[in-house]
């Protein structure tokens, strides 16, 4: 099967919309079809790397189970842009996976070099 | 690349985020097109990336506005034909939802 | 040129059902082949033939079947997307125990592949949501 770069952007905050969960399901069917897949993390987006989920009170399915699968599916080029951390009060520390941190501008290198960049 | 952007820059920080990612086309459609009109937030910021950027705007959505008649010199307005014509020149389009 | 087109939001609430329609059937005007309309998220509301809209406003459901008539056009529905939010064609239906089938003419059916898959085979793949 041809394999192409496939970028999933995410800019949405988790559990306030539905759209984080649905896309992280595209991104693991994305793997299983053994395609070159990056998830780009910023502005909201980078709150669903936030660690430490308790989404018993809401009654939702947590992220963190779901995103220690990525590994699995050979998911490793996780990017997430420095400056929306430094805007939300975030560091590396707080976040629930290994990523790779890029200026804006270098993230927007990564993503004009992709075959097909999706964003829900 | 192409950046599609659908939210007021008044609303979301969509049109911002775009602009700080460097350069390419950005096309303003939805309520996006209220960044193409004259004498708002936007005019400043979109002169200052003319080197970077080549601004559009989506002609039936400035229509459907009513802002139209009041287009930022240095965006070009298309239609859904130009629409389609911009997604096929850029190898890449990324929908800043 | 080849393109597909995802949809991400229902009728009526954005325009992105809207956009997304006058943009495909722009770009059939323009000549281009349209390789699948993917629905996802709340776009898999876009497939339900029980809309039924004022008389004054357009049928958004209404039009993408006959496009996809017109056209020929693939138009897949997401199907855990679908489970989630109800929409349900005669297979659904008797997998999961409905009393009622709701799926638009025109609409199919079908996994997430077929968007991974409409990645990999379309020139360009333009996402319109909300």
């Amino acid at each position: 099967m041809t394999t192409k770069q496939f970028m999933f952007v995410n800019r949405k905050a988790p559990y306030g919309t539905i759209y984080a969960w649905e896309s992280l399901e595209v991104v693991l069917i994305a793997a299983a079809f053994e395609q070159d897949v990056s998830m780009a993390f910023l502005d909201d987006g980078v709150f669903q790397l936030k660690k430490g989920h308790q989404t018993k009170g809401i009654e939702v399915k947590a992220f963190e189970k779901t995103f220690g699968a990525l590994e699995d599916y050979d998911v490793t080029k996780i990017y997430v842009d420095q400056e929306s951390l430094t805007e939300r009060g975030l560091t590396t520390d707080d976040l629930a996976l290994p990523v790779e941190v890029f200026s804006r501008a270098e993230l927007g290198k990564l993503m004009e070099a992709q075959d097909v960049v999706l964003s829900f | 690349m192409l950046h599609i952007i659908n939210k007021s820059p008044y609303d979301r920080p969509a049109f911002d985020s775009a602009l700080k990612t460097g350069e390419g086309a950005i096309l303003l459609i939805e309520d996006g097109v209220y960044a193409a009109a004259r004498g708002g937030a936007t005019e400043a910021k979109i002169s200052a990336a003319q080197g970077k950027f080549k601004f559009y705007a989506l002609t039936q959505d400035l229509e459907a506005r009513g802002i139209a008649d009041r287009v930022i010199d240095g965006v070009t307005t298309v239609d859904y034909g130009g629409f389609v014509d911009l997604v096929a020149e850029y190898k890449t389009c990324q929908s800043w939802l | 040129m080849k393109f597909s087109i995802l949809v991400n939001e229902g009728p009526y609430t954005h325009q992105a059902s809207d956009t997304a329609y006058q943009f495909t059937k722009a770009v059939l005007a323009k000549g281009h082949e349209v390789f699948r309309v993917f629905f996802y998220h709340d776009g898999v509301n876009n497939a339900t033939r029980l809309t039924t809209p004022p008389q004054d406003d357009r049928n958004i459901v209404n039009r993408w079947s006959k496009l996809a008539e017109e056209h020929n056009l693939d138009m897949v529905v997401c199907v855990a997307a679908a489970q989630r939010r109800g929409i349900v064609d005669e297979g659904e239906m008797k997998r999961n125990g409905k009393d009622a089938t709701n799926l638009a003419a025109g609409f199919r059916i079908s996994g997430l592949g077929q968007l991974v898959e409409a990645g990999i085979q379309s020139d360009r793949l333009v996402v319109f949501g909300d």
